[in-house]
């Protein structure tokens, strides 16, 4: 069936299949591969994207779901190719990543954790990131760049 | 995973969304958040032929104040039940056990009425509003009709709706003064209670459910009758898994989950005021 969907600003109207997940339309269909496939059982956290401003997993989101909504992809985030969005520049400030696998869906869910909570304590950014997994960095240094992005001291 | 192929209707009204269920019959399946329903196609744990897409529905994430209860639309999310002002003032049990589910991410898409009509027994919601002496309002092609928590949940994902009945509201009674209190107990987070306990207590009454101890969410009878006859909270708190059937899974035993829902049972009642 056809669907239109804002993604990263721009109407892109698509044929999917009903059964075809978002997380596939926009890597498959759309080529927009910086949103990662991680468990694929809605426990990682990896495809995180924001449907109209909130957190979602879009592996257990319909792409016939999001028609006629507002999506936004680790690829929208930056104002420009050349600049990165602050909570970016905050995981490489803080070393918030090491292989970077679960990065673009932490990201994500830090955007909007902040945008719900601007001013979060350290307990409340680990609650606001539970549903984001990562393997390698223990958590520290992620919980740090929310902290530290959010203007929060982290020295 | 890719769930198995299906015919996709999206329905702007309930009264088009049951008479798509209707003509369907029982292949069909409403579609609200789909944080159930799409995870358990992913596993071909269900195989629906036709989706009936109700989250475009707008009529129906209200939270409204109606005097002596609060009136809950189907489709309000999780996330809206979780900052809503009225039902922190007049609710609290309910907006903090939807504050218990999963993770922000599913809370942004998650709906009450898609909760309690999946009938999850490890789920939260369906034994808070349990506990609360809610009662669910199902629409079908021949009228609506209201349906006690008590009644509602008739086994393992089972639930009184039938095949062409939509749940459409949630009602909670008002319960000025009410104390409260829920305790989930999961090894990790964003998990499912290996065991969780709801208490609430209203002028001398307490309401005590459990969450994952048999096919549905359950009262813990037992311990509201101690309660009633004079026990302490430690001593009520014994009698939390009498009756119950808990589940045997990688989490836990029976016993083990019987020993949890006497603990949390305690703490959720002390917790609640009671001594």
């Amino acid at each position: 069936m056809e669907i239109s969907v804002t993604i990263n600003g721009a109407n892109r109207t698509s044929e999917v299949e009903p059964r075809t997940l978002l997380v596939y339309y926009l890597r498959d269909e759309l080529g927009l591969t910086g949103t990662n496939v991680g468990c694929d059982t809605s426990s990682c956290g990896a495809c995180t994207v924001h449907v109209n401003g909130e957190s979602v997993k879009s592996c257990t989101m319909l792409a016939v779901q999001a028609d006629g909504q507002d999506v936004t992809t680790i690829e929208g985030l930056a104002p420009s190719a050349d600049q990165l969005h602050p909570m970016q520049e905050s995981f490489q400030d803080n070393h918030g990543l090491q292989c970077g696998y679960c990065t673009p869906g932490m990201v994500m869910a830090a955007c909007s954790l902040l945008e719900e909570n601007p001013a979060p304590t350290e307990a409340e950014v680990r609650e606001g990131l539970e549903g984001n997994l990562c393997r390698c960095t223990g958590y520290h240094n992620i919980v740090k760049a929310v902290l530290a992005c959010s203007g929060q001291d982290v020295s | 995973m890719i769930p198995a192929a299906f015919d996709y209707k999206k329905a702007d009204s309930a009264e088009e969304a049951i008479a798509l269920v209707a003509e369907h019959g029982d292949e069909a399946k409403f579609l609200a958040g789909g944080h159930s329903l799409i995870p358990m196609m992913k596993l071909r744990l269900a195989v629906p032929s036709v989706l009936v897409d109700i989250g475009g529905v707008e009529d129906l994430s209200y939270i409204d104040d109606r005097d002596d209860h609060i009136a809950v639309g189907a489709l309000a999310k999780h996330r809206s039940l979780e900052t809503s002002d009225l039902l922190i003032s007049e609710c609290p049990l309910l907006a903090h056990v939807a504050s218990k589910v999963g993770d922000p991410q599913v809370r942004h898409r998650g709906t009450l009425g898609g909760s309690l009509a999946h009938s999850d027994p490890a789920s939260d919601l369906p034994a808070a509003v349990l506990a609360l002496g809610g009662s669910l309002v199902a629409q079908g092609p021949n009228g609506v009709r209201e349906i006690t928590a008590a009644d509602f949940f008739t086994g393992y994902f089972e639930s009184a709706l039938s095949e062409d009945e939509m749940l459409t509201e949630v009602r909670i009674p008002k319960a000025p003064g009410a104390t409260w209190n829920y305790q989930k107990f999961n090894r990790r987070a964003q998990d499912w209670a290996i065991v969780g306990v709801a208490a609430v207590e209203v002028q001398g009454i307490t309401q005590v459910s459990l969450v994952n101890m048999g096919s549905t969410p359950l009262r813990a009878s037992g311990v509201e009758a101690a309660l009633a006859g004079g026990a302490s909270a430690a001593e009520a708190a014994e009698a939390a898994a009498e009756g119950t059937e808990p589940p045997t899974d990688l989490n836990a035993s029976p016993e083990y989950r019987s020993h949890l829902a006497q603990v949390l049972t305690r703490r959720a009642l002390e917790a609640s005021g009671v001594s």
